[in-house]
């Protein structure tokens, strides 16, 4: 079958409909995710996701309502245990290693498909229902939403706490519904790319703009923009071949990029130093120390 | 009502503050008038921080009561700006000095960071007016202190507060950038008659502004001009021990027993201007 023959089925049309919204919610996280350094958190949840989905397959036979049920589950746990930023990785740690001990526990006693299993860890978009693909849809949308809404709180908040709390941002709520956000996010990148690889659509595609951009607003949308890339453009390519999981290539797609990023990012950036000053109106310089 | 409510700027009424039965300090009472230049002065762990958040309505008195313009201080409140110390932000973090600036603007609102032409010339209006215009566009962790703090005033500024508060804005900066930095801040008050409370360790930079002092150790407190506070016999009575004030080449230094308990003249841990211990040896 051709790519274009394949993109006249509804079930690729909904695979990618899904995969782009994913992409964008990521894209939306993923500084975030940088600036808070929150990048073990995130691997921690989507590893959770798999002990939720293992339940939810065991239980409900469900997988996608079972890594929900886990993401809110480790989001509340992390938000509990881990207030302080210090605690915070050691009890990602903790909880993680619990949850994946008992999700492989929960593994063995199920007896459906073995690859109902590795599409947890490794993604199948494609095995997706169009019904739990419209869930998919809806939490993407929220997560759009709320982001919106929070963007420029959080990014205070983020950057810049002891001045935030000075002028009623609510630091220490936001950071707990931001990490409601992120386990949602989450969760639905597993569905992509499953949930050992979330990382390439959460936090490669930010850590690309990072490289390239110095303004808030420019990373989010080129981090966005890469994650839409990397998801759809790894989807594409998988309808080429059938021996190749999809998430093969949107890691390989959204790693490529933040090579290039790497590359020419410091020339870019230095280069942003140097002509920043351009439009001084002799303002007293005495900037050097 | 009495009279002071009317030109009191921050009203302190039998107020206490501290952890639990812990006080830090207590039975303040103290009206800042508006336009006045109020300095806090103390060695750490006074409370000279927890006495700004509880004007910012972050920290909650254990005692009294508060007036911020006649009123309790609410979080979050307009009229007032905050001037915290400088810190380090990663080298590559996305946001740029204007960026900063713009929290003070709007950053609390939910919303996008959408660049609107007013908000646009309001923040370049203040990078101005703060001679900042050379690197507002530079990314935070790239620039010096003395740099990031200019940003740190025109962000305060941009709410254009009754109130400054500044909680040492200029811990780490060398001796030009703290002249810059005091300066632009009185010409602010100078300027739009804002009261500033300014807690620091080295009272030296602020001397030729300063109205008042608070000068908060354990749990005491003393208030009054600098000719008044700054002298031997009356911080020796606030320490309760023996205290030495050196004047020397129009620099104040308070030389206490303790080494790094307070030396108005030097930060922190630098060796103290005046060797201490002999000080001690009689005491």
């Amino acid at each position: 079958m051709s790519l274009t023959q394949y993109l006249g089925l509804p079930f690729a049309q909904h695979a990618l409909a899904a995969a782009a919204l994913v992409a964008i919610a990521c894209g939306l996280i993923g500084p975030f995710v940088i600036t808070r350094g929150m990048a073990f958190a995130v691997h921690g949840t989507s590893e959770l996701a798999f002990t939720g989905a293992a339940a939810g397959l065991l239980v409900a036979d469900n997988a996608i309502a079972g890594a929900l049920v886990g993401a809110v589950v480790v989001g509340g746990l992390i938000g509990a245990m881990g207030a302080r930023e210090r605690e915070r990785d050691s009890s990602i740690g903790v909880i993680l290693a619990a949850g994946m001990g008992l999700g492989v526990l929960l593994l063995s006693y199920y007896h459906g498909f073995a690859t109902e299993a590795t599409n947890i860890l490794f993604g199948n978009i494609f095995g997706v229902s169009s019904g739990q693909l419209l869930v998919l849809a809806i939490i993407a949308v929220s997560v759009m939403v709320a982001m919106g809404v929070l963007y420029r709180p959080l990014l205070f908040a983020s950057v810049d706490p002891e001045v935030a709390v000075a002028r009623g941002v609510p630091v220490r709520l936001l950071g707990i519904i931001f990490l409601f956000i992120l386990a949602f996010t989450v969760t639905e990148a597993a569905q992509v790319v499953g949930t050992l690889l979330v990382l390439s659509l959460a936090i490669t595609p930010a850590a690309a703009a990072h490289r390239l951009a110095n303004s808030p607003l420019a990373v989010a949308g080129l981090a966005v923009a890469f994650a839409l890339v990397s998801a759809d453009g790894g989807l594409l390519l998988s309808f080429e071949s059938s021996t190749v999981k999809p998430s093969v290539f949107v890691v390989a797609i959204s790693f490529g990029i933040y090579a290039v990023a790497r590359l020419v990012g410091p020339s870019l950036k230095s280069a942003r130093r140097e002509t920043a000053p351009a439009d001084d109106e002799g303002a007293p310089k005495e900037a050097a120390i | 009502m009495t009279a002071p409510a009317a030109t009191s700027a921050i009203r302190f009424v039998g107020a206490a503050a501290g952890y639990g039965e812990h006080s830090v300090w207590e039975g303040l009472d103290l009206n800042v008038e508006r336009g006045e230049f109020l300095a806090v002065l103390g060695p750490n762990g006074t409370g000279k921080t927890t006495l700004l958040k509880a004007v910012l309505g972050i920290a909650r008195l254990s005692a009294g009561t508060i007036e911020v313009a006649g009123r309790p201080p609410r979080r979050g409140s307009k009229r007032i700006g905050y001037i915290p110390q400088q810190r380090a932000f990663d080298r590559d973090l996305p946001v740029r000095g204007r960026d900063l600036v713009r929290f003070g603007l709007d950053g609390h609102r939910p919303g996008i960071l959408l660049a609107r032409r007013e908000s646009r010339r309001r923040v370049d209006q203040v990078i101005r007016a703060v001679g900042a215009t050379g690197f507002a566009g530079a990314p935070i962790g790239r620039l010096s202190g003395g740099e990031q703090q200019r940003l740190r005033i025109a962000q305060a500024l941009l709410g254009d507060p009754d109130i400054l508060l500044c909680d040492e804005p200029l811990l780490s900066l060398d001796v030009a950038h703290q002249r810059v930095i005091t300066a632009l801040i009185e010409q602010r008050r100078r300027e739009a008659g804002t009261t500033i409370v300014f807690v620091t360790h080295d009272i030296n930079p602020v001397l030729p502004y300063v109205d008042r002092l608070l000068y908060l150790v354990g749990g005491r407190f003393a208030v009054g001009s600098p000719a008044e506070i700054l002298t031997g016999a009356r911080l020796s009575s606030l320490y309760g021990t023996h205290v030495d004030v050196v004047r020397a080449g129009g620099r104040v230094v308070v030389v206490t027993p303790d080494d790094d308990d307070v030396t108005c003249g030097d930060e922190g841990h630098h060796p103290p201007a005046v060797s201490a211990p002999a000080l001690w040896e009689d005491e």
